[in-house]
């Protein structure tokens, strides 16, 4: 049987060329049933499609004078290297309903080892009036371990913004890891209705202390300063409020 | 005439297994068998669990076969999904090797396949479902195959020695936890605490340097397994080191263990504390005795040694080889002994040399002259560089004729162009292996978003220890010791030279050949009908990789001339340039991979192709 299967394969072979060669396998069996078979065998070795949804931040925050909760949750599903990213972060301020609550969609492009490009819109549904944003940023991790996410935005009002965050993953045992964090906003025009002027807004410095019970699941506590500066900080303190604060964040990290 | 052959302990010396109740493993034997895939519980140190195993068996039932038998398999799917079976390093026609979409379409759900083939050689192999992840979830066995003349390595009693990891995580959910975050599993990460040893040990400034270093390039030093005893519980022969599988012995009696690994992810290393081994096969093929105390195993390796045990028990011990855990059997002359279990050596951390950027040290072996290779400017890499690049880098000054049927993706847009000339490369190959220059393909080479690191000084490392072994007051196996038995089939010198790289991106989880996942490559590596062709393989990655191609044994490239070792896997340490020769004296579709599972899932692999026609003059 053999025999008449090598026959079977040289008259395949003579037949159809060299192009018959690539899929040997094509003159012993159905070779619909190969090409069915290779096109699996390739989607299952590459180019599958994941998905991780991660919330960094869910935390309550004891501040100076107001307590409040934060969220700041991503997630992702694509290839390795085509991905449509979610991100959303938001503020409830305890007795004054929801302050800020931002959505971006965005396709991300992995265009080198570290870095993703990523770009989309983003909506802010609070505060009021909401604004929507194009959206040009990049993703990914820099020399040293520093994860960075960073973006513009362009506002429908015409202002630019731009947002970089920093953090790193200090290891002081395998479950007990030490984060520090800086937040970075930055406005080259005032949007005075949502209370931004130009200069640095939003921005902080922070620490926090997690264990990792499981590497999905980590409780939190730390400690966070910063608040608006530059003209922000004006405007802060002309209703009467602290431009900067110190506050103490208690929160939980999980992705899965 | 299929059918379970009793544990008669007066027969033969395989069959002398361990009593009943310490489960010795039963084994299937004639030529025909038949086999069925089924969803199935299993215990693993008294844990339920649910496996994906062939006869409901774990590891699958010991398949016993004789040198010239022509063996039929019928091998059943009760499985919702597809299933197959592919027999590790057993050579046979392409269309019975069992790899969906390369050799086979695969065996469907309620289908019987049949395989058939004879058997050519003897020796220790294994099988296992070439499907999916299946292979993670217990769908693997042990093949034993008898001599057909009088065995020279006559023993008074022998046993199957299978490690394997178990998980009791869904294999696809493990996929995809190191798809989101690459580094859950290591648990063995480098802390403030060990910085302090570091700088008590070297001082404050070397370990400050150190960590800057390996920051720089984003890599990390304690990234030696992927996947770690965070979730595997690591087995001997089904059993985890609770379950302590045991193999009973009579004093005086000389001992074959077959060791196989069948892991998906794990590398083992194996000893027997006051047990003295030796090395008599290597992948099922006879090499000449060398004893040892200790020997790593890859994924997919196997090894026989003989042992002379005393009147005592003894601890078999393979700890996987980033220490995360292990597994342990027991040899004794009496049921219900056991010999203490080593406690965990620490986890062992990488080098500069596996990142292959150790300018310095170049080992004891060959003629490493730096000067005459002409590495351009690598010596003006800084080690920051995003991709270590050399593009520029030409090993020869001679032009090598392009090969165009063999090269991968000529078109794509990013990469450098690697022309290393054979000449200056066999010296690195031991001089002893000079056959003058090797027509060497002019390679491509993609670096995207899946490829960090290009190895700017790769050398060969087949004579050094494995990681984490470099210190070991005992005896440590290297490839180098290893010297084939018989003179080689084929002694011919290879006509040309194809170099792969092997490549990743740790942090996205990305595991390719040449920056190429096997997704994104349509063309196959062609030989020709019998052409003697000699692989030379570059490891970029700093994770040792089990290479093994289907079909056709290589000769690895060490000092021995004509008795070089023959072997279906080869581990390929990080930072590694070595090389294989291959006789293509199997026409046919083959896989060529990493056996490494998940690797190999995320696109570590390709397709050989031997095609029916002899090389053109």
């Amino acid at each position: 049987m053999m025999r008449r299967l090598h026959i079977a394969t040289a008259l395949a072979l003579l037949l159809a060329g060299t192009a018959q060669a690539q899929n040997a396998a094509d003159a012993y069996y159905d070779p619909q049933a190969m090409a069915a078979a290779r096109a699996a065998l390739k989607k299952s070795h590459g180019n599958q499609i994941n998905s991780l949804v991660i919330a960094e931040r869910m935390e309550y925050i004891q501040g100076d004078d107001e307590d409040a909760f934060v969220w700041e949750a991503q997630g992702w599903v694509g290839t390795d290297l085509n991905k449509l990213w979610v991100k959303t972060e938001g503020e409830y301020v305890d007795g004054e309903g929801t302050e800020e609550a931002e959505l971006q969609l965005l396709f991300s492009r992995a265009v080198s080892a570290f870095w993703d490009v990523q770009a989309g819109v983003r909506h802010d549904f609070e505060p009021n009036p909401s604004r929507t944003h194009l959206v040009l940023g990049a993703q990914g991790m820099a020399p040293y371990w520093f994860e960075v996410d960073t973006a513009l935005f362009l506002s429908d009002e015409g202002n630019v913004t731009a947002r970089l965050e920093a953090e790193y993953d200090l290891l002081l045992t395998q479950r007990l890891i030490l984060q520090p964090r800086v937040e970075l906003n930055l406005a080259t025009s005032a949007d005075e209705e949502v209370g931004i002027g130009t200069g640095f807004f939003d921005s902080v410095a922070e620490l926090r202390l997690r264990y990792e019970f499981r590497r999905e699941i980590a409780p939190y506590l730390g400690v966070s300063w910063g608040g608006a500066f530059n003209n922000t900080a004006d405007l802060v303190e002309a209703e009467g409020g602290d431009a900067t604060g110190f506050s103490v964040v208690a929160g939980l990290r999980i992705w899965f | 005439m299929a059918g379970a052959l009793g544990l008669n302990s007066l027969i033969a010396p395989w069959a002398r297994s361990a009593a009943a109740d310490l489960r010795g493993m039963r084994p299937l034997s004639g030529n025909l068998f038949d086999l069925s895939v089924a969803h199935a519980a299993t215990s693993i140190d008294g844990k339920k669990g649910h496996g994906v195993l062939v006869n409901g068996q774990l590891p699958a039932p010991l398949l016993r076969w004789r040198e010239g038998d022509t063996v039929k398999l019928r091998v059943t799917n009760n499985l919702k999904m597809d299933t197959s079976i592919h027999w590790h390093g057993i050579l046979l026609p392409f269309q019975m090797d069992g790899v969906p979409g390369v050799t086979f379409p695969g065996i469907s759900p309620g289908e019987t396949f049949e395989y058939e083939f004879p058997l050519q050689q003897a020796g220790t192999y294994w099988y296992h479902s070439h499907s999916g992840l299946q292979e993670q979830s217990g769908h693997y066995g042990p093949i034993v195959i008898e001599s057909r003349d009088v065995d020279p390595d006559a023993v008074d009693r022998e046993y199957v020695i299978l490690l394997s990891d178990w998980t009791f995580e869904d294999p696809h959910r493990v996929f995809a936890k190191l798809k989101k975050m690459s580094d859950n599993y290591n648990f063995q990460q480098r802390t403030v605490s060990e910085f302090l040893r570091d700088s008590e040990r070297d001082g404050f400034s070397a370990a400050v340097e150190d960590r800057l270093m390996w920051g720089a390039m984003r890599m990390n030093a304690a990234d030696i397994a992927d996947v770690t005893g965070a979730t595997y519980t690591y087995l001997i022969n089904g059993h985890g080191p609770g379950d302590n599988w045991t193999g009973l012995f009579k004093t005086g009696e000389r001992i074959r263990l077959r060791f196989i690994n069948a892991s998906a992810m794990s590398i083992f290393n194996v000893r027997i504390p006051g047990l003295p081994m030796t090395v008599i096969h290597s992948d099922g093929l006879p090499v000449q005795p060398v004893e040892t105390d200790e020997f790593q195993i890859g994924v997919a390796e196997t090894f026989d040694v003989l042992v002379s045990p005393e009147d005592q028990a003894y601890t078999l011990m393979a700890e996987s080889n980033d220490r995360s855990g292990f597994a342990r059997a027991t040899l004794a002359p009496r049921a219900g002994m056991v010999a203490d279990v080593p406690t965990l050596r620490p986890r062992p951390t990488l080098t500069m040399k596996d990142m292959a950027m150790d300018h310095g040290a170049h080992g004891g072996h060959g003629s490493m002259d730096h000067a005459s290779m002409n590495h351009g400017n690598s010596s003006q890499h800084s080690m920051t560089d995003e991709f270590m690049v050399h593009a520029d880098m030409d090993h020869s000054d001679r032009d090598h004729a392009s090969m165009d049927r063999t090269a991968i993706n000529q078109e794509s847009t990013n990469h450098a162009a690697m022309n290393h000339g054979a000449m200056k490369h066999d010296s690195m190959n031991h001089a002893e292996e000079t056959y003058g220059p090797l027509e060497s393909q002019r390679r491509t080479f993609t670096r995207g978003p899946g490829v960090v690191g290009i190895a700017a000084n790769p050398v060969n490392r087949l004579h050094e220890r494995p990681l984490g072994l470099e210190q070991e007051d005992h005896r440590v196996l290297v490839y180098t010791d290893l010297r084939a038995r018989e003179r080689n089939p084929d002694v011919r010198r290879p006509g040309r030279e194809i170099e792969l790289h092997l490549t990743s991106n740790m942090e996205r989880y990305m595991w390719s050949f040449d920056g190429l996942k096997f997704s994104e490559v349509d063309e196959p590596i062609e030989l020709y009908r019998d052409e003697r062709m000699r692989l030379t393989l570059v490891n970029n990655t700093m994770m040792p990789h089990p290479i093994h191609l289907h079909g056709m044994f290589f000769e690895v490239v060490t000092n021995d001339g004509n008795y070089k070792p023959r072997k279906h896997t080869i581990v390929v340490k990080p930072g590694e340039k070595m090389s294989v020769d291959i006789t293509a004296d199997a026409v046919g579709d083959w896989a060529f991979h990493c056996h490494l599972l998940y690797h190999m899932h995320a696109g570590m692999m390709r397709v050989v192709s031997v095609v029916d026609e002899p090389i053109p003059a």
